[in-house]
């Protein structure tokens, strides 16, 4: 098994420019069932570089390939719009790859679709996910990672996929990897990965790799001291070196000034080692650490 | 973006939020002269810059003369408050102080909402009497459906009623409050927050500061906050300046070995790489996704231009972007920038690496030294930032 997304996923892609279509592609032709493309003027067209049909509507995507996740690529003023109509036309996952997208915008999208309304949504600004074998669904490249039993969970794109090359080099591989987005406000945390996890009989230990900035690693953490103690887990906090009041780069990644606390590496490090969780100081130790686990 | 006061005011005015009269925005002690002149008798002289506590560091002045003005302005042009030197001053009339209060409404990321903090208890450090009195200060969350249509009036009066705001000016500070709400949306903020809010002695309630942060996602709806451009106020770095104007994500640190890396996850564990291999980084770059010559060669000329950087760590990962790419992409920047005297590490790692490292080794490049792995590249740009 996996998580959020396996063999029956079936895929409607918004946002049908190059880059999407370029991703697209590549998710296609690694088996993924990608299944149409949405476009506002070109419905009833083909897209051509998949050979697909393109709809208008997401609606209708649903109604007539049975999608049930989409893949949102349209640029950042589009994309809660975009979100909304996925999650009206009845789609169970939502990944959604664009940067840039307002905190306005992604707060009520928060509320309307995931508080609400009950859909899953992975993002903004995050890779997407891959299940190794059966489904890729983003930007993550497929040949890194081979299948196995580690579930990978992420705020970053690069540093994850340096983790699972250097599992895969060390013959370990992943059940699913999920890049959970780098903005403040996403709308799947480390928590609900973590759960998902925990109730997949085929992922065994999980590892997750945080940023300065929220505290949503320290709220994982929780859980997994409480509820799963006995399943290896190991982290990495990227951003030791990151000074007070910067963003680095990621929109979510800044330790406020006068904040509330606890949003450093160094803090956040503490903190969950003091519920039994190991975190490395790079990501080569947090991928040896994991190694060490596994053989132990 | 954070904006001054006098342009918090400018905001909040707009959306129906009471500010005082306008003042002036002076940049020499002869504006000041004059808008006290205009303004005064009695004036309030003010830095304006992107940080809190002004009025500690000496750079709000209350002036009961024209000459008192000029004399606050001379001592106030210049200062430096928290690494933040005063170019501009704003002059106000002295507003008549009754009673001090303080509201604020944030972008709330752990309940995904808004956060409405309001204090009877104003014009002082807001931490401070949430420490001191943690009573006084009234904490509420609010979720974007409470809020479809602003926020509800009932709503903001009891808020303001739990946090004992005098009867007498209750329904005029829930007015403010739902426009101050409406701004924050209107405006994209991510912070709105006045303190103090004054009552004045003719029973007006009004916002005597501001402080406002908008959200930088949004400025495509906002004309890219042009209008809140203005020359003196700029806080950044000039090569963070000039970063962001050539569309590359870098912060300037302090160290002495530049950093630039694919992806802000791993530049920030590059950063952490460099430390524990006992050096400093001086920058924090992510060029982002591929690694064409332009961007490589753009990010690399930025980096090498701070004096400080005696050596360079490009951390790359290949994804999609396939290692022989990236190599030649770093050759054909290095060609392009010509001479420089700082070593380049190069770490390449994930699809197609191998064959990225043997197209570097095989160039022989005299800039740039290959690394097998992220510490080991750490060690090598360290040393060589030593021995430069």
């Amino acid at each position: 098994m996996s998580i959020f997304i396996d063999e029956n996923t079936r895929v409607v892609v918004q946002g049908i420019g190059s880059q999407g279509t370029f991703h697209a592609k590549r998710n296609l032709d690694y088996g993924t069932k990608v299944v149409a493309g949405t476009h506002p003027k070109k419905g009833g067209t083909t897209w051509e570089e998949l050979d697909l049909p393109v709809y208008t509507t997401v609606a209708e995507a649903v109604e007539q390939e049975g999608a049930n996740t989409s893949l949102v690529m349209v640029p950042a003023p589009f994309t809660k719009g975009a979100i909304l109509e996925a999650h009206e036309a009845g789609i169970s996952t939502i990944v959604a790859i664009t940067e840039g997208v307002p905190v306005h915008d992604m707060t009520e999208v928060y509320d309307t679709v995931v508080r609400r309304g009950g859909t899953r949504l992975l993002g903004p600004n995050c890779p997407g996910l891959i299940s190794p074998g059966k489904a890729n669904v983003g930007i993550i490249p497929a040949d890194i990672p081979t299948p196995g039993r580690v579930g990978l969970v992420s705020r970053s794109g690069t540093l994850t996929y340096q983790i699972m090359h250097e599992l895969a080099q060390a013959g370990i591989g992943i059940s699913t990897c999920v890049g959970i987005g780098g903005d403040p406000v996403i709308g799947t945390q480390f928590l609900d990965v973590i759960q998902a996890f925990a109730d997949d009989p085929d992922t065994d230990a999980i590892a997750f790799v945080g940023e300065i900035g929220g505290s949503e690693e320290q709220k994982a953490g929780e859980w997994i001291r409480d509820n799963i103690p006995d399943t290896p887990v190991v982290g990495y906090i990227a951003g030791y070196e990151a000074p007070a009041g910067k963003q680095m780069g990621h929109a979510g990644a800044i330790v406020k000034e006068g904040g509330p606390g606890g949003e450093s590496a160094a803090e956040k490090k503490e903190i969950l080692e003091g519920m039994g969780i190991a975190v490395a100081m790079n990501p080569s130790e947090a991928a040896q650490l994991m190694i060490e686990r596994l053989e132990a | 973006m954070d904006l001054v006061e006098y342009q918090g005011k400018q905001l909040f005015g707009r959306n129906d939020v009471p500010v005082p009269p306008p003042g002036a925005v002076c940049r020499t002690v002869e504006e000041v002269a004059a808008a006290a002149q205009e303004l005064g008798p009695v004036t309030v002289v003010k830095a304006q810059v992107k940080t809190g506590g002004r009025g500690k560091a000496g750079g709000v002045k209350v002036a009961p003369t024209p000459e008192e003005a000029v004399a606050a302005a001379e001592d106030i042009f210049g200062l430096d408050i928290k690494g933040h030197t005063v170019n501009v001053i704003y002059v106000e009339p002295a507003s008549d102080i009754a009673e001090e209060y303080y509201l604020s409404i944030m972008h709330d990321r752990v309940a995904k909402g808004y956060l409405v903090i309001a204090s009877k208890e104003g014009g002082v450090d807001i931490e401070e009497v949430n420490r001191t009195n943690p009573d006084a200060v009234v904490k509420q969350t609010l979720l974007p459906s409470e809020t479809v249509d602003g926020l509800p009036t009932e709503t903001a009066r009891d808020i303001l009623a739990r946090a004992a705001f005098p009867d007498e000016v209750l329904d005029q500070a829930a007015d403010l409050l739902v426009a101050l709400f409406g701004a924050m949306v209107a405006e994209d903020a991510t912070l709105v927050e006045i303190n103090p809010l004054i009552r004045s002695a003719d029973d007006r309630v009004l916002a005597l500061d501001s402080k406002v942060t908008l959200d930088d996602n949004a400025a495509f709806r906002h004309d890219g906050y042009e209008e809140w451009e203005v020359e003196g106020l700029e806080v950044a770095d000039p090569l963070e300046r000039q970063a962001k104007e050539q569309g590359i994500q870098y912060v300037k640190l302090d160290g002495e070995v530049g950093v630039l890396g694919n992806g802000a996850g791993l530049v920030m564990a590059t950063l952490d790489v460099v430390a524990q291999a006992g050096g400093s980084a001086a920058d924090f770059l992510d060029i982002g996704g591929g690694a064409s010559a332009d961007v490589m060669a753009e990010s690399l000329s930025l980096v090498l231009s701070d004096p400080r950087v005696t050596s360079v760590f490009i951390n790359v990962f290949g994804g999609i972007t396939r290692g022989e790419q990236v190599a030649a992409g770093i050759l054909e920047a290095c060609d392009r920038l010509g001479d420089f005297p700082q070593k380049l590490v190069v770490r390449l790692d994930g699809t197609n690496a191998e064959q990225g490292r043997a197209l570097l080794t095989e160039a022989d490049h005299p800039s740039v030294v290959p690394a097998a792995t992220m510490s080991e590249a750490a060690q090598r740009a360290v040393e060589l930032a030593r021995s430069a």
